[in-house]
């Protein structure tokens, strides 16, 4: 039995990890869709430009989140699926519209302000419907046995639309720090601007729902403010304090990765202080990892696909962000 | 019927018609870059092995429109790894330890596809050398074939299940083999079946752009190679293609024998020879075939291979366990049919051939363009066959069905199946619109690559090659 809980806590960092380098990476793309409009022009081909190589790949981590939670805890999968499903069938179309987008405002000229639209729109789907749906599942969802019981806008609250306001103006702070990264000119200029409101924003929001989520059901609380775990916790809105500080000197100061890679960490806090709220529950109160966890001959079985496959990923992703470092212009890099 | 309109059963049958109409969606896209990217690598070899430029010419040509096939192919696919989720959630967590792990290794393949090799193979023409180039064109074929080796995995486990046991809580786990699980009785067959079915599909649409071309200008040369491989694979394959259905046919016989029933519409037990209806309406109100045109005892030389062999019919099986003949019936004469056709334009190009005529006989190349879609309603009838043939079960004979869908209300599903219904009509007809212009375009020498067309500066996955190409 030693065995299982290992591998499960193991499975439960890898899909961790997949859904975190899901949010980071696809985040600024997604963030660039939201502040598409602001751009103008030029600017607007410098801003896909950004994003062009490596959206798809980006994408990509959303299907192993999703095919890699089915394999590795199919409970949870069948539980928070049904409990979010107009969100999900939000963020997909959302997805689908931002991803042709990128083909067809070039191809379809003569439509492009309709793509541009769509790429707009579809990436604030998603990231909205990404928010409400962290939000859905931290303020937990109804269980009966191994299905959900509830309704079909259960997940539909004020909590879970502040989340998805906060994911929202999070990605947008992601996107305005990877354009500082990568466009040049007045874009630039625009970008730094952008960057400073949206970080004013993220922060706002992620210090409404740090105030919200303790309140949402004691347990939250105790496991954030009873002695002696609050000597470990107290250090994630410290380190945030400490981050926040320096984003905004950087910004200030016009560095170029500083921002992006603060914003990283951002999201980094974010997602300690998830995880302290809700480990090792899936489903906060009702299910647990080894709740949701596949039998162990399952576990192992996918083990080998991903010690095998996982680090040539990684390397080919490093590898492709390093070939297209530097500034980009509205005609491709240079 | 009216008072169930509101009851579960109503959820449930939306959430199948999603289903049907998402995958059927997708996966005309994968038929199409499966064998592509096989023609592709075909084509890169015979290049690099003779020298000709009209080779790498017809590769760039289809390179372009194997890029938009595959990057729908991809984001359809996105939203099938959910589709398990949100609309058979009971059947995800009964089945997830058995096929979820084989899904995983589906998308790590794809992922590493993705990652890998497609980039190289779309911009990297003139950055790697060629034989790196030609390794990376034949890892993406051979990439498209383990996918739907994964998938078909799966598909099959359902359709003929071995290899679990069964858990306490309900679930199905894995016993002590994944290969029984993997090589399950049904896989073998589905999975040759499929892939000469995809590699088909390919070559009729091949066929019909070269034969559309050919009709404007029968000089072209390009046209004629694309046309003339075309009609060999059509004369060659779809024989291959109706022997692999067969033996498919005799696999479905032995362990999902109801599903045969329904293809044949034998409602009633034939034991001197069944017939083979070639043409009638099946009435499973009255159990039976109406105005029926049918060949005696063909039935039974087809799958028993004697004219006297006995056939049990649909009466031997209760009646809740029958599937909606009538959509099996028809699906697969619709297939069948399909088949003989692809088969006739093959012989015929082998006729046009003999004769001197094949880049020289409208009619022909007519024929072979009103066939060029021919190939996807064939895939499509298949699959219909087969997934319906195979109700009222999910997991065959152990899971029904209306046990596995998510606890969903009727409402939510029916507005998610319009918003797909909607959406995927505008984004992939605007897709299939691309291809089809692509199409249109005359294949010409020195024909330019991806990396010329309009766009972003991009990669289908995650490459390097056009920032070398912009950075120089």
């Amino acid at each position: 039995m030693s065995v299982n809980i290992d591998l499960t806590t193991v499975w439960a960092f890898i899909i961790a990890f997949g859904i975190f380098a899901y949010v980071v990476m696809d985040g600024f793309d997604l963030g660039i869709g939201i502040l598409f409009p602001v751009f103008k022009g030029e600017e607007r081909d410098q801003a896909m430009n950004a994003i062009a190589p490596v959206w798809d790949g980006n994408e990509t981590w959303l299907v192993l989140g999703g095919g890699g939670l089915f394999a590795a805890f199919p409970l949870a999968y069948a539980i928070i699926l049904p409990a979010t499903y107009p969100l999900i069938i939000a963020m997909l179309l959302g997805l689908v519209f931002r991803g042709v987008a990128f083909e067809f405002r070039w191809r379809d000229p003569a439509h492009r302000a309709f793509w541009d639209v769509a790429f707009t729109g579809g990436s604030l789907v998603a990231a909205f419907s990404q928010g409400m749906i962290l939000g859905a599942i931290l303020q937990g969802i109804a269980v009966d046995g191994r299905a959900y019981a509830g309704g079909w806008l259960d997940w539909l609250s004020p909590y879970s639309l502040l989340t998805g306001a906060g994911v929202v103006a999070g990605y947008a702070l992601l996107g305005a720090t990877w354009l500082i990264v990568k466009v040049e000119g007045g874009a630039l200029d625009h970008a730094y601007r952008l960057a400073g409101r949206a970080a004013i924003a993220t922060l706002a929001l992620m210090v409404a729902v740090s105030l919200a989520t303790p309140l949402l059901e004691h347990r939250y609380w105790q496991r954030w403010f009873d002695m002696p775990n609050m000597l470990f916790t107290s250090q994630v809105p410290l380190l945030v304090a400490i981050v926040t500080y320096f984003l905004f000197r950087t910004l200030k100061n016009r560095a170029t990765w500083s921002p992006f890679l603060l914003s990283l960490g951002l999201f980094l806090l974010g997602t300690i202080g998830l995880g302290i709220s809700m480990f090792p529950y899936v489903i906060p109160d009702s299910v647990t990892i080894w709740d949701a966890a596949a039998p162990e001959r399952s576990q192992v079985f996918m083990l080998v696909g991903v010690v095998l496959v996982m680090p040539l990923i990684l390397a080919y992703t490093a590898w492709a962000y390093w070939v297209f470092r530097g500034k980009v212009g509205s005609h491709g890099y240079h | 019927m009216f008072e169930s309109l509101f009851g579960a059963i109503d959820a449930v049958l939306l959430a199948r018609i999603q289903f049907a109409f998402t995958v059927s969606f997708h996966f005309i896209f994968p038929a199409f870059s499966i064998g592509l990217a096989s023609y592709l690598a075909v084509l890169e070899a015979l290049w690099l092995k003779t020298g000709q430029d009209h080779y790498l010419d017809l590769f760039r040509y289809w390179l372009k429109i194997f890029a938009v096939a595959f990057a729908m192919g991809v984001v359809s696919g996105i939203v099938m790894s959910y589709q398990f989720g949100t609309n058979w959630s009971v059947f995800s967590d009964k089945a997830g330890p058995v096929i979820g792990p084989l899904m995983a290794y589906e998308v790590l393949t794809a992922f590493f596809l993705e990652a890998g090799f497609l980039g190289v193979m779309l911009f990297g023409m003139n950055k790697v050398g060629k034989k790196l180039h030609f390794t990376a064109t034949l890892m993406v074929a051979i990439g498209t074939f383990i996918s739907a080796f994964w998938i078909l995995s799966v598909n099959s486990w359902m359709q003929t299940p071995v290899g679990h046991i069964l858990g306490e809580n309900g679930q199905f786990l894995p016993g002590d083999s994944w290969w029984t699980i993997i090589f399950n009785p049904s896989f073998p067959y589905r999975l040759v079946h499929t892939v000469i079915a995809a590699y088909l599909t390919t070559a009729f649409a091949v066929g019909a752009v070269g034969a559309w071309h050919l009709l404007k200008d029968r000089a072209n040369p390009h046209a004629r190679i694309m046309f003339s491989m075309a009609m060999w694979m059509a004369a060659l394959v779809a024989p291959v293609q109706i022997f692999a259905g067969d033996m498919h046919g005799l696999n479905t016989l032995e362990h999902q024998p109801v599903k045969v029933m329904a293809m044949e519409g034998h409602y009633q037990s034939h034991p001197e020879g069944a017939p083979f209806y070639l043409f009638g309406i099946p009435n499973s109100k009255e159990q039976r075939i109406d105005f029926a045109i049918a060949i005696p005892k063909a039935s039974s030389l087809i799958l028993k291979h004697d004219l006297n062999a006995p056939l049990a019919g649909l009466d031997t099986v209760p009646r809740e366990e029958h599937p909606p003949v009538g959509i099996v019936f028809w699906a697969f004469r619709i297939m069948v049919g399909i088949g003989m056709l692809m088969l006739g334009i093959g012989m015929w190009s082998l006729l046009a051939r003999a004769k001197g005529r094949l880049y020289d006989w409208p009619l022909l190349h007519r024929a072979a363009m009103v066939m060029g879609p021919s190939g996807f309603v064939a895939v499509i009838a298949g699959w219909v066959t087969t997934e319906v043939g195979r109700q009222p079960y999910t997991v065959y004979g152990l899971l029904r069905t209306v046990d596995s869908a998510s606890p969903l209300a009727a409402p939510a599903v029916g507005a998610s199946l319009v918003a797909f219904v909607i959406i995927y009509f505008a984004v992939f007809g605007a897709g299939t619109w691309y291809i089809l212009k692509l199409m249109s375009h005359r294949p010409k020498s020195g024909e330019a690559g991806v990396e010329a067309e309009p766009g972003p500066t991009r990669t289908a996955g995650i490459t390097p090659a056009p920032a070398l190409e912009g950075g120089q």
